[in-house]
């Protein structure tokens, strides 16, 4: 009987390599896919049971986790929560969003550059801490750009144009991420559904994603730099400035100025003066003149259609393709398909202050590890460069000359040159549905700090530049004195 | 081949103590470590769960060394071993059911299980001094076996547990009689097999060159194996009727040397599968979930959805190849974490590294306990360790293939892992025979205690003074002739 049981015994040997490989195919070659599926919800407890690190803002968390006797043992928490909304995201049961997602590994401890830490708590046994994440918003701004914009819905960003640090970053509507963060997975299921299902769209960060806005007047800017950039255009060159444009290719189709009126009683104008009283038909000439190819050209030297991470997402702007002469001419004054982030306008006046080169926007200024030890710290890049330093000092010039004898005035601030550009935006939606107010702006125009945009939706009244930049350009010049008085 | 007779022959003791000792701490560290990753502290009870296994260990250590000197060493660290990791699970699971405020206790009845599985083992050792006495209880053990798996059915005395009808209420306790049927009837087929392995394997008709036995040799054992497995489907316990299906065909393959008889058996088994898929609805499922686990609408579906497994997947998964580390994972996430999934919670605390330690624990044994069945020199012993053996490894085989998407799920339990109180018990007692069984195979020529007893067939086979055939000899021989177990040949008259 010897015979049998040896081949027996070798027939369970082969059984137990088949469930050896069976192991390891679940437990080595599937862990990846097992553990990244939506039903496994242990590697949100591990996440949840962890210590997971803070969301700092000029020294003060703004975002923790504090020890609590439940299931998960952490509970994350917000202080301020709606004002940092866009900014921190939510780290909730079934999804994460802004910097809890894009420092998703910072956070809880298994990036890479907190290495050394790990094996650390491997030796001493510690319990694995996440690293501490510092943004670069300024607390007192943010707060400014918070009350400034008070009840309107819309979006403010301001960000440093030397370095590209993003001070403020404020959209409204905005959301609690407290209430994403409970331990009861009705409750957050019932508040995220709701906020989702909201028209207001409370869980859009508006100053770098959602629907995008289209850019109003702000975009003459980007015409004057495709102007100025050519060499045959100066500031002081005479644009024609008819009080009615005929789109090309149209009979009756017309671009008229704010309010409908002539831009002046003469047939021609500086482009100087153009961008002051913000006359449409100059530009919508330009536009054509110039063409589609150029004119998508210059976008794209500002940054649209290109990918930027913040290390947030932010969604490309653009003006659409294959534009005819008479869509160019409606894009050339911010209509048509344009689509743009606040944060791209506000590049847009970074560029200018910063003699033609954008620098990389960025929110996160350092990451340290559970022992405060440094492991990333932030140095500023040039992103792009749509401009030579002489044009963005020429359109320096024509910028504060909008503060102070154009559109702009509101934004004026005395003993300070800002420079900014109005816009308002047909949203093209219905009607009755009131076109967004745009500014944006930096300061001081001599040695600037800040560059600031904002978006007020439904703010301005129809038709009227003016009034427009009656609703947005006060905010802007708030943002800008919080910064200029720290 | 020369044989040089070793002066001493080792018992094996002396290797067991250490042996033990890293058994132990393997048991005792691990709950240690449960209390210091979840509560900062050594568990409440660790005292005496630390005491239990170290007075169990050393009880049956002395008693081996009392009444079977030359049993196996690797038997019981191992049995030992996954006793108490399965305690320290057992145990660490009941502290997140408390925590989420569930019934809980697991541990301590896993515990007194573990004493009286012990005991028992003891009880073999001590009681059984022959392994060989069994075999006059041949025909017993079948109606015992029979009769064991039949209680469930009883009305007012079978209990129907989460959709099987396998328990039976015996006071406070809830028994499931399977575990202890697959002994008896081990032992039936053993006996009955030695009895009339000649005539099963010569006298018959042949078809399709496919020796058959004849029917009336044949009757009584197909008759106890088709009541054994109708019973299990009645009470829709696939895995046990599978455990008894493998236990048979394995053990009639060593009997009679046919591999014909596998071939017969997995034709059998083949067709009783499909034809359990088709008819029984929860087969289906079972299948169902078995190849479609991820599926979202079969992953939801209740009853019968593949909920329970995929999270165990998940748990696996999650425990990577180093696993959480004790007391740091969710194993308690997957229902039935400590009985039937058992395998899944420890793949996410000790990781695919563990997994693969656990598993080849259980080949060591199961491959001890081969051993042991070759160095046996009675049939009888031969057939009862390795069917024995064969159990556990089939046991395994369905349990961690069913938690690794290896085969269809069935309701088997870890043998000395799981909680459950049957099973522990059940499996103590495989291993007191296979220690018993095991001291028998090694004890060299001479010492007493291995008298002959009985043999084989009617007609006596005394050897001359001729060499052993070398087929039967073995490294371990200890020269002494094979008593037994020669094969008729039948040759034909000139």
């Amino acid at each position: 009987m010897n015979s049998p049981l040896r081949k027996l015994s070798i027939v369970i040997v082969v059984m137990f390599f088949a469930l050896m490989g069976g192991a390891t195919w679940v437990q080595f070659f599937q862990a990846n896919s097992l553990n990244n599926d939506a039903r496994n919800v242990r590697t949100l407890y591990r996440d949840y049971g962890h210590d997971r690190g803070p969301i700092v803002v000029d020294g003060t968390s703004v975002a923790y986790s504090v020890p609590v006797d439940d299931a998960f043992g952490f509970q994350r928490t917000y202080a301020n929560g709606p004002l940092y909304a866009p900014v921190t995201g939510y780290y909730g049961m079934y999804s994460l969003s802004g910097i809890e997602q894009a420092a998703n590994t910072v956070l809880n401890g298994t990036d890479d550059s907190l290495l050394l830490a790990r094996i650390r708590a491997l030796f001493t046994g510690a319990e694995q801490q996440g690293g501490t994440v510092e943004l670069t918003l300024d607390p007192v701004v943010q707060q400014a750009a918070w009350d400034a914009l008070g009840d309107n819905n819309g979006a403010i960003v301001a960000l440093d144009p030397n370095t590209g640090a993003i001070l403020a970053m404020v959209s409204k509507p905005t959301f609690d991420p407290n209430v994403l963060a409970g331990h009861t997975s009705a409750e957050v299921t019932a508040a995220y559904q709701a906020l989702l299902a909201d028209p207001s769209d409370p869980l859009f960060n508006r100053t770098i994603g959602g629907d995008l806005y289209p850019a109003g007047s702000t975009f003459k800017l980007i015409d004057v730099a495709m102007a100025l950039e050519s060499g045959e255009y100066t500031p002081d060159s005479q644009v024609p400035a008819p009080t009615e444009f005929l789109l090309p290719g149209t009979q009756d189709t017309y671009i008229r100025n704010p309010g409908g009126g002539p831009c002046t009683a003469e047939d021609t104008v500086t482009l100087t003066y153009a961008l002051q009283v913000s006359c449409n038909t100059p530009f919508a000439a330009l536009g054509v003149e110039f063409g589609a190819d150029a004119l998508t050209a210059q976008t794209e030297a500002f940054g649209f259609g290109r990918d930027l991470e913040i290390p947030l997402s932010v969604t490309p702007s653009t003006i659409g393709e294959d534009l005819d002469p008479a869509q160019t001419a409606m894009t050339a004054i911010g209509q048509f398909d344009t689509r743009v982030t606040p944060l791209q306008m506000a590049m847009v006046s970074a560029a200018v202050a910063n003699d033609g080169v954008i620098m990389e926007p960025y929110l996160v200024a350092a990451e340290r590890g559970p022992n405060l030890q440094l492991t990333y710290s932030a140095s500023p890049r040039e992103w792009a460069t749509p401009m030579s330093a002489t044009t963005a000092a020429q359109m320096t010039d024509m910028m504060v000359n909008v503060v102070e004898n154009g559109t702009g005035h509101p934004a004026q601030i005395s003993g300070v040159q800002v420079a900014g550009k109005t816009g308002t935006a047909e949203t093209g939606l219905a009607d009755d549905v009131a076109p967004d107010a745009w500014f944006t702006s930096f300061a001081p125009a001599d040695a600037p700090e800040v560059a600031v945009a904002v978006v007020v939706e439904d703010g301005g009244q129809l038709g009227d530049e003016a009034t427009g930049a009656q609703v947005a350009a006060p905010i802007a010049r708030a943002v800008i004195q919080a910064v200029l008085a720290e | 081949m020369a044989t040089v007779a070793p002066s001493r022959v080792r018992t094996g003791r002396g290797v067991e103590i250490p042996l033990l000792l890293l058994a132990l701490t393997l048991g005792i560290g691990g709950y240690a470590l449960v209390g210091l990753a979840t509560g900062g502290a050594l568990p409440a009870g660790f005292g005496g769960y630390a005491a239990t296994l170290a007075v169990i260990a050393v009880g049956l250590h002395l008693i081996l060394r009392w009444r079977a000197p030359y049993a196996d060493p690797l038997i019981l660290p191992i049995v030992m071993a996954l006793n108490g990791i399965g305690l320290a699970m057992i145990h660490r699971i009941d502290l997140r059911l408390d925590a989420r405020g569930l019934t809980a206790g697991f541990g301590d009845r896993q515990e007194l299980w573990t004493i009286i599985g012990a005991a028992c083992a003891a009880a073999v050792l001590i009681l059984l001094r022959d392994h060989r006495t069994l075999r006059r209880y041949t025909y017993t053990a079948m109606i015992v076996g029979l009769v064991l798996l039949v209680l469930p059915m009883l009305p007012g005395l079978g209990v129907n547990i989460n959709g099987a009808q396998v328990w039976i209420r015996v006071g406070p306790f809830s028994v499931q009689p399977a575990e202890f049927a697959k002994i008896a009837l081990a032992v039936f087929f053993a006996g009955y097999l030695v009895t009339h392995r000649d005539v099963l394997t010569l006298a018959g008709p042949k078809i399709l060159g496919l020796q058959l036995p004849r029917l009336r040799d044949f009757g009584p054992i197909v008759l106890a194996w088709a009541v054994s497995i109708l019973v299990l489907v009645r009470q829709t316990d696939l895995g046990s009727s599978l455990l008894f299906f493998g236990l048979f065909v394995a053990m009639l393959y060593v009997a009679t040397e046919r591999w014909s008889w596998i071939l017969i058996g997995l034709l059998m088994f083949a067709a009783g599968a499909v034809l359990a898929a088709n008819v029984f609805g929860h087969v289906g499922a079972r299948v169902d979930v078995w190849l479609n686990a991820l599926d979202p609408e079969i992953y939801n579906r209740d009853p019968g959805g593949s909920g329970q497994l995929v999270r165990g997947l998940f748990g696996m998964a999650s425990g990577g190849l180093f696993g959480t580390g004790w007391g740091e994972g969710f194993p308690d996430l997957v229902p039935y974490a400590n009985s039937d999934f058992i395998m899944a919670s420890l793949g996410e605390e000790l990781g695919l590294t563990g997994v693969m330690a656990i598993l080849m624990l259980y080949l060591i044994l199961i491959q001890r306990g081969i051993r042991t069945s070759i160095g046996l020199r009675d049939g009888f012993g031969k057939l009862l360790a390795s069917g024995l053996s064969f159990v556990v490894a089939l046991q395994c085989f369905v349990v961690v293939g069913g938690v690794t998407r290896l085969i269809p799920l069935t309701g088997l339990t870890m043998p000395f892992l799981a909680s459950g109180g049957s099973s522990l018990v059940a499996n103590w007692i495989v291993v007191g025979l296979l220690l018993r069984m095991s001291d028998g195979a090694r004890r060299p020529a001479g010492e007493g205690g291995g008298g002959l007893v009985s043999t084989e067939t009617s007609l006596e086979v005394v050897p001359g003074d001729a060499e052993p055939r070398a087929r039967d000899r073995d490294v371990t021989d200890t020269g002494q002739f094979a008593s037994d177990d020669q094969h008729t040949e039948v040759v034909e008259r000139p």
